[in-house]
């Protein structure tokens, strides 16, 4: 299978490989997806007291098309509110690194992810309750 | 004759292009077998099918000389090899054949269910018309259970279909013991041995096999071509694919491709003479990049038993990595994959599932096919290669992490999508 060239771009040189703690009160973490269907993505958020995630890290088990979204969406959910990255979409991820159809599920992921890890980052500190639940992974 | 300068240092290796370490997904033509080919292409074009004339006669005796070649490899008589487009239409035409043939009186065929997918396929379609097929399972270490195979076998069973060496893991089913079985039972023994031939010693007699199936381009030949063997005693009669002019004794109609018959022949008389030295070079190099692979890297579990086992062949876990990923990670080699990925079915491979494998590890497995091109500096690149990619890649990945916190993945609860 022929990748694009952003895909490789972002497995060659992912941005923002790592940990943060995660029982530190600004971070979040949405770990998502499953072992036995060949993709994990552990995606971390660091929230500054404004609300603005300031800082991302990602871990992902899966293929280069896993690897590249979660790489992708570290570097756009920094610098946003909470809200304006929780708006980030899927076909959004898939379109900018031109997943072909059946790596879709890979940005599908990239997406549950970052719900993933605003979700944590809320209920840890309180304010979840009108946040809905990511959707179930899809793929 | 002008012959086509090819230089053997080149093969799998021109310069920029990955190291060719798949071996079992196909093989270079040898240049001798390419040599032996050319003249049937241009001087010597004849139909082998045309009796009146010296072009017809040399044609056939060329394509005689080739079946005499394959049927030595194996300890076949010539007149017991049919020619075909390779080892799929082998399979389709021993198992359809044999099925069709004896459909009057016999409906059930035995096979398993790490066969290529020829096989596979094919005994679905014959469930459609009816037939009914057992699949047996394998053991984890990819062999079957001969006490299961017995009693697989019914007063219906017409036939009994097993692999000699598994395309992905290389496994060598025990075929004399199968043969002996079958024998006795009364039941025709197919093998797949699209993987086998050439690579370890096979004697149709002695392992009392009644229908084998042989590939070209597996074993250094033109990509094309393959052949069946049909036994002649006690006779094995089929109900052909493919209708015509009765060529091939009405098994296979269809003028004979000179070029690829000879190819193929001199690809067998190849593997008879090398075959020793050859298994004997590959598993050194197999055990090598092993070795220097388990040197470099923990956690890497060898898929399928590995005494039995192709001598050029090497499928591995390497847990916590993807391995769809990972063969991303190692592009200067070309190897395959396990993983779901790699296929168009979202599926990690069946094979590696028959053996009892979790998902999980199905998906970090890699092939190696080590071949008569492979050399040691290859092996040592590979294992440099595969070693700084599988370290960076289990940097970067969360079961690796939590495998160092100690903690247990299967305790998680996966939401599997």
């Amino acid at each position: 299978m022929a990748y694009s060239d952003k895909v490789i771009e972002h497995y060659e040189n992912p941005r923002n490989v790592g940990s943060f703690d995660k029982d530190d009160k600004d971070v979040g973490t949405g770990l998502v997806g499953a072992p036995a269907c060949g993709d994990v993505m552990k995606l971390q958020i660091k929230v500054s007291a404004d609300g603005i995630i300031e800082d991302a890290k990602f871990k992902t088990f899966g293929c280069g098309s896993a690897i590249a979204s979660s790489s992708l969406v570290t570097e756009w959910v920094k610098g946003k509110t909470l809200d304006e990255a929780e708006k980030i979409k899927n076909t959004e991820i898939a379109q900018e690194l031109a997943l072909p159809p059946v790596k879709i599920h890979c940005s599908v992921l990239a997406e549950d992810a970052i719900k993933a890890a605003i979700a944590d980052y809320r209920k840890k500190t309180g304010e979840g309750d009108d946040v809905p639940e990511a959707d179930a992974a899809a793929g | 004759m002008s012959a086509v300068k090819i230089d053997k240092s080149v093969i799998g290796r021109n310069a920029g292009e990955p190291i060719y370490l798949d071996y079992q997904a196909t093989t270079p033509c040898d240049p001798r077998v390419v040599e032996k080919m050319l003249p049937w292409f241009t001087e010597k074009f004849g139909n082998p099918h045309s009796r009146n004339h010296r072009y017809g006669w040399e044609a056939e005796e060329a394509v005689e000389q080739a079946r005499e070649q394959i049927a030595d490899l194996i300890g076949a008589d010539r007149r017991e090899i049919v020619f075909t487009s390779g080892a799929t239409e082998s399979n389709n035409l021993a198992i359809k054949g044999v099925a069709h043939f004896n459909k009057d009186r016999k409906n059930h065929i035995v096979t398993v269910v790490t066969e290529h997918k020829c096989v596979l396929d094919t005994c679905r379609h014959l469930e459609q018309e009816g037939f009914r097929v057992t699949y047996l399972p394998v053991r984890p270490d990819g062999l079957i259970d001969l006490g299961q195979l017995e009693e697989a076998i019914e007063d219906k069973t017409v036939l009994v279909s097993v692999m000699g060496a598994n395309n992905e893991i290389g496994v060598i089913q025990p075929l004399a013991e199968i043969g002996a079985l079958c024998r006795r039972k009364g039941v025709f023994f197919h093998t797949d041995c699209a993987q086998a031939v050439g690579k370890i010693s096979l004697d149709v007699n002695a392992m009392n096999i009644d229908l084998m199936s042989i590939s070209g381009h597996k074993i250094y030949g033109p990509k094309g071509i393959g052949a069946l063997f049909v036994r002649r005693r006690p006779r094995v009669r089929l109900v052909p694919l493919i209708n015509g002019g009765g060529q091939e004794r009405g098994m296979r109609s269809g003028t004979l491709a000179t070029p690829l018959c000879v190819g193929l022949g001199e690809a067998c008389a190849i593997a008879k003479a090398e075959m020793g030295a050859e298994a004997e070079r590959l598993r050194g190099l197999r055990d090598r990049l092993l070795k220097g692979i388990q040197a470099r890297l923990p956690e890497v579990y060898v898929n399928g038993d590995l005494d039995r086992r192709l001598p050029g062949n090497l499928n591995l876990s390497f847990a916590f990595v993807e391995g769809e990923g990972l063969m991303m990670g190692v592009k200067d080699l070309a190897v395959s994959s396990g993983s779901a990925c790699t296929s168009a079915s979202l599926e990690p491979s069946y094979v590696l599932r028959a053996l009892g494998l979790d998902a999980e590890m199905a998906h970090t497995s890699l092939r190696f096919g080590i071949g008569r091109f492979t050399t040691e500096a290859d092996i040592d690149y590979a294992i440099g290669h595969v070693a700084d990619a599988v370290n960076h890649l289990r940097e970067m990945s969360p079961l690796w992490e939590m495998h160092q916190e100690g903690i247990d993945i299967k305790s998680i609860r996966w939401a599997e999508h």
